[in-house]
């Protein structure tokens, strides 16, 4: 699946967007498979009460099922207006 | 209904004007503004989004603006990328046959706009680079409607 990165949790992984292979079954659980990787996926995912997720662009959250997802996004509180 | 997400300046006055224009049965049209402020030396405003996702949900809010109140047309226009203090980031008009619908659905976009479309916001000041964060305000904003 494609995941996604915006703001500053994009700048502290380095990427806006990478393919990852997974067969992780939510939300959460691909966040462990992410923080396993490197330490900079570890600094971006370290308090997830401070981020968001969209599953193919609408909100959803951490306990959310991953199948048929095909776009995930990871970013902190919107800050639009 | 009218959604643009750009990067490209608007024209306020244009953009009210054909707003309000050919609604013969709309006895009211509010607008609302938002402008960049220089509090505390803000020199550049960097607004980042979520391409697709930003006008899927802003389209849900409006669409949901529509579902309340009696409208008969709603105006969103959102910039992204760098802007400096006095620039308009973005503006909302509604159109309703009355003002209380006209200004509660205005008030209600700007409330979602603010927490629930995919923008963010970094300023560049005299400290350097940082990333606003949401504000509890906001999010009890929502609560009320």
């Amino acid at each position: 699946m494609d995941v996604l990165y915006f703001a500053w949790v994009r700048e502290r992984i380095g990427i806006p967007k990478e393919t990852v292979p997974s067969d992780a079954a939510t939300v959460r659980d691909l966040v462990e498979e992410l923080k396993a990787r490197e330490d900079r996926y570890e600094a971006a995912f370290a308090d997830l009460s401070a981020l968001r997720v969209a599953l193919d662009q609408e909100l959803s959250d951490f306990d959310a099922p991953l199948a048929g997802v095909r776009e995930v996004a990871f970013f902190p509180p919107m800050t639009g207006g | 209904m009218k959604i643009a997400v750009q990067d490209a300046p608007f024209d306020l006055g244009a953009e009210a004007d054909a707003f309000a224009r050919g609604h013969r049965d709309m006895g009211a049209i509010v607008t609302f503004t938002g402008v960049v402020r220089g509090d505390g030396g803000l020199a550049t405003m960097e607004i980042e989004h979520y391409p697709g996702m930003t006008e899927k949900a802003i389209t849900a809010i409006a669409e949901e603006a529509r579902d309340r109140w009696s409208l008969g047309d709603v105006l969103v226009i959102h910039r992204h990328g760098r802007l400096a203090p006095g620039d308009l980031i973005m503006m909302v008009a509604t159109a309703a046959p009355h003002r209380k619908d006209a200004f509660e659905a205005a008030e209600f976009l700007m409330d979602y706009l603010k927490s629930r479309a995919p923008f963010w916001k970094k300023e560049l000041g005299p400290d350097g680079a940082s990333w606003v964060a949401a504000k509890d305000e906001d999010e009890d904003a929502l609560r009320r409607w």
